[in-house]
């Protein structure tokens, strides 16, 4: 296939922007029947969606490769179909079955798939940077070039561990990419509350790197962004953030029932704020992409996701002697 | 053979792992020191110097000193186990697991069990527990209970040069994050440890002094103290095996439980605190395990429950002496039904 340069981005080709569509549209959709699952009371425990925010993980992740790292929060489905894990062994994990990417031990706060460079979504907020300054000093003592790229919320933002890990990596000049995704909410409290300075890449940028603010729902501004950090990050320049504008579609958790949020105000973001939306409507203007294209990826990713959920529901539960397995290498 | 101790130990063992192996490194807290000083580089070599040297030889890509940020440097080591690196990230005082926990407990210890057994954590978490130096309530503390409570870890106690090169190189070898704890009164402590490699298995329990009459059960510094013990009352008819466990996760509770069969009379020694501690879990393994085989009730000599005092006298009363010892083993020795 030829790659086209097209005008939606200099380093994009047609078939870039045909991954990326299809990736923002398997996280949008997985995260739907996720969460009709929910309610039907096929997905035990609790679980958060990251509709909203899929240009975020896809921009991230398409500047990756599979031996650079990304750690994840307790939203991270998105991360971790971006970062290119398998969607079928994700849907089975937050089910809890034995097909689940993690043998179903881990459930939706904790998929994770080390042969894709997913460290974890993590349930400790915040939980994930230190654990990439350590993939990051890992990537640097072993001269890999590879690169760590950690996820984190505006709640997350502030917790302490996520300062002494900006620290740490400013002082070892590691390569890491503080990615912050501001979508406006830590559970049910404000980030204009929540965040003093009312600045995440602003605070971030104290510690010594470079950081920015950009628009969450451009993908295109998101993946320039980020392109800048990662390449600075391979090359031995040290840390950088990012700080993403975005919002939540939905609750904290599904089932929250958003009392916080105004009369109105999910509709009128949905409108205004749909990423996907903003992406199709750049990409079609500027005849990057055919409308049959996107069409054709709508109609693959329907019936992955159907396949996905009906193979989910019909495999297996964990043996009860899974319980005592994998605590220890040996016992 | 040659004499060693415990500090050299530690430092030789620790350099032939990062000779043989490019994955291991030592991160922490001034394990070098000097670093933006103007002064000597290596100045602390960690803080009690164990280290001294190593940063000239692996330079400072491999020894690695850390912001005073516990949290941040404890959870990088756990990802950086998480990636191909073997780290052994210092803690200088255990006492500083309050401001790390949630690295250890939520993080490196559950990394297997939640990812299904698909990932490794090979980390050394090296701190010092233990009271005697005076140095209050914050730095003289024995918390080694609440990670063995924690299933995921390993928690090990050498009380000698001997046993902590064998334990050591397991440590470091072993693909589980394992907490290795040093007693601070106990590093000066020489004996002979052979130059070729040797590997301890966790899990197995060493026998001090064997015996037929009582069971005493000691850990870390509390050995030295249950031996001097058993040798005073030897001279009296009283014959004492002390049992050195040497690791507290895993237990050797075989160990512990054919002693007890053949003794029928057990005294735990250990300077944590006795509430939800080793001690009580291993004296309710033997009241569930060798019940029939008691014949007085099972002692516990512990820390009283207090924090640990700054003023040597109350210090003194507060760390479990060979008297309290003593008196517990002559009081099971004594019972009768």
């Amino acid at each position: 296939m030829t790659r086209r340069k097209t005008p939606s981005g200099p380093q994009l080709d047609t078939e870039q922007l045909l991954h990326a569509y299809r990736t923002m549209r398997t996280i949008r959709a997985f995260e739907t029947r996720v969460g009709q699952e929910f309610e039907k009371g096929t997905i035990p425990g609790f679980t958060h969606l990251y509709s909203a925010q899929e240009a975020i993980a896809t921009a991230v992740c398409m500047n990756l490769l599979d031996s650079d790292y990304i750690g994840s929060t307790h939203r991270g489905h998105g991360h971790s179909i971006a970062k290119g894990c398998d969607v079928k062994g994700m849907l089975a994990e937050i089910m809890g079955k034995a097909t689940g990417l993690c043998k179903g031990k881990g459930g939706s706060m904790h998929v994770a798939d080390l042969s894709k460079g997913m460290l974890g979504a993590n349930g400790i907020v915040g939980g994930s940077a230190p654990l990439c300054v350590g993939a990051g000093l890992s990537a640097k003592t072993r001269g890999t070039r590879g690169v760590a790229v950690s996820f984190i919320g505006d709640g997350g933002s502030n917790e302490g561990v996520v300062f002494e890990s900006m620290n740490l990596a400013v002082v070892l000049k590691l390569p890491v990419l503080f990615m912050y995704e501001n979508n406006g909410y830590g559970e049910a409290t404000g980030f204009s509350y929540a965040v003093g300075s009312g600045d995440i890449s602003g605070r971030a940028g104290a510690f010594g790197m470079p950081a920015e603010k950009v628009d969450g729902k451009d993908f295109f501004a998101v993946y320039k962004a980020v392109k800048v950090a990662v390449e600075r990050a391979r090359d031995g320049g040290g840390p950088s953030a990012i700080e993403a504008m975005t919002t939540r579609f939905g609750g904290h958790f599904v089932g929250d029932p958003q009392l916080y949020r105004a009369k109105g105000e999910v509709e009128q973001l949905r409108r205004e704020m749909d990423c996907i939306t903003e992406f199709v409507d750049r990409v079609l203007k500027d005849k990057s992409v055919t409308r049959k294209a996107l069409q054709q990826i709508d109609t693959e990713v329907d019936a992955l996701i159907e396949e996905a959920v009906e193979e989910a529901l019909a495999a297996p539960y964990p043996a009860p002697e899974e319980l005592f397995t994998d605590v220890y290498k040996t016992y | 053979m040659p004499k060693k101790t415990i500090r050299e130990v530690i430092h030789d063992t620790i350099q032939d792992e990062m000779r043989r192996d490019p994955t291991v490194i030592l991160m922490g807290e001034d394990v070098a020191g000097g670093a933006g000083c103007s002064g000597e580089d290596d100045a602390f070599g960690g803080a009690f110097g164990f280290y001294k040297g190593l940063v000239g030889e692996f330079g400072r890509e491999r020894i690695i000193d850390t912001p005073i940020s516990e949290a941040a440097y404890i959870g990088a080591a756990a990802g950086a186990a998480l990636t191909g690196l073997r780290p052994i990230a210092d803690l200088q005082f255990f006492d500083f697991l309050g401001v790390c926990f949630d690295q250890i407990y939520n993080q490196m210890a559950k990394f297997r069990y939640m990812f299904g057994g698909k990932s490794d954590t090979p980390l050394v978490l090296l701190s010092l527990v233990g009271a005697g130096l005076r140095c209050g309530a914050q730095h003289s503390q024995s918390l080694h209970p609440q990670v063995t409570a924690v299933p995921g870890l390993k928690v090990v106690m050498p009380e000698n040069a001997y046993d902590t090169k064998g334990l050591l190189l397991t440590a470091i070898r072993d693909d589980d994050p394992v907490l290795f704890l040093l007693h601070k009164l106990q590093f000066e402590n020489a004996c002979e440890v052979p130059d070729e490699e040797y590997l301890i298995p966790f899990g197995q329990a060493s026998f001090p002094r064997e015996g037929t009459d009582v069971t005493i059960v000691a850990f870390s510094a509390m050995v030295q103290k249950a031996v001097a013990v058993a040798d005073r009352l030897q001279q009296e008819g009283i014959s004492v095996e002390v049992i050195d466990p040497r690791t507290t996760s895993p237990l050797d509770e075989e160990a512990i439980l054919e002693s007890v069969e053949m003794t029928g009379r057990v005294v735990i020694v250990d300077e944590a605190w006795e509430r939800c501690s080793v001690a009580a879990d291993i004296a309710s393994i033997v009241a569930r395990k060798a019940f029939g085989a008691l014949q007085a009730p099972v002692m516990t000599v512990t820390a009283p429950h207090t924090p640990a005092p700054f003023s040597p006298v109350l210090e003194d009363l507060y760390i479990p002496s060979e008297d309290d010892i003593e008196r517990a083993v002559r009081e099971v020795v004594a019972y009768r039904r």
